[in-house]
């Protein structure tokens, strides 16, 4: 009964690690986009920042990692 | 729980790892492999034996790419027939290439790696990478990324060495 559980939960772990994306620097293209740029709108993120600002009484912690082309 | 079985299994995970990690990179000593088993389109240079040749990889959606180009054209222009400057192209799009190269007019041999063999096989770090080479073919100096006048002077620096 242990077995199969420890199976079944590495499984579903493998499976969910499958799911991982390594992009190598030259596979990059459309991440270099400008739409995955995430502060190609700085009016909206003004907003954004204004209505976080007015109900947590807290600013930054905004900035997110993803987009980009990565060079150099 | 089965220990061994643990352990069994903890080292099938470790040796999975090692084998997907695992991949060739070009580096410093090493031999540029056989540029025309790569079906790289466009016209290779006919002959690098005895020069001194950078093989630079880059793509029109990278900014450092655009600024190192007037600089390797220069070394172009400088060191003429000494000196075989290379620029491998990896775009999905050839489209994308030639409009990049319509506003970028330069001396040097562009070439493309359409199907991205040969980037696979160099597995360059950043885009841009250059690999410097020497008259044997073989890896004397890399550049990870392009720093402006600092890259240049790096690759004056080097040029001349090899060419002693």
């Amino acid at each position: 009964m242990k077995h199969k559980a420890f199976f079944l939960l590495a499984s579903v772990m493998l499976m969910l690690v499958s799911g991982c994306a390594n992009v190598k620097p030259w596979q990059r293209e459309h991440l270099a986009d400008y739409t995955m740029r995430g502060d190609r709108d700085p009016l909206g993120q003004q907003q954004i920042e204004h209505i976080w600002f007015s109900r947590e009484e807290a600013n930054g912690g905004s900035g997110v990692g993803g987009g980009g082309c990565g060079c150099n | 729980m089965n220990t061994s079985l643990l352990k069994k299994f903890t080292a099938a995970a470790l040796l999975a790892g090692t084998f997907f990690t695992a991949q060739a990179a070009l580096k410093v000593g090493d031999a540029l492999p056989d540029l025309a088993s790569f079906q790289l389109a466009g016209k290779l240079p006919d002959n690098l034996k005895g020069k001194v040749v950078i093989v630079d990889f880059w793509a029109s959606w990278c900014l450092p790419c655009a600024k190192s180009f007037p600089v390797l054209d220069e070394l172009q222009k400088k060191y003429g027939d000494r000196l075989v400057v290379l620029a491998v192209n990896i775009d999905e799009k050839a489209a994308n290439m030639q409009k990049f190269l319509a506003s970028h007019t330069v001396s040097f041999t562009v070439v493309r790696d359409a199907q991205q063999k040969l980037v696979a096989v160099a597995e360059p770090a950043t885009m841009p990478t250059s690999f410097l080479l020497d008259g044997e073919g073989r890896v004397r100096f890399l550049h990870n990324g392009f720093h402006g006048e600092d890259t240049r002077k790096e690759y004056i620096t080097e040029i001349e060495s090899l060419l002693k």
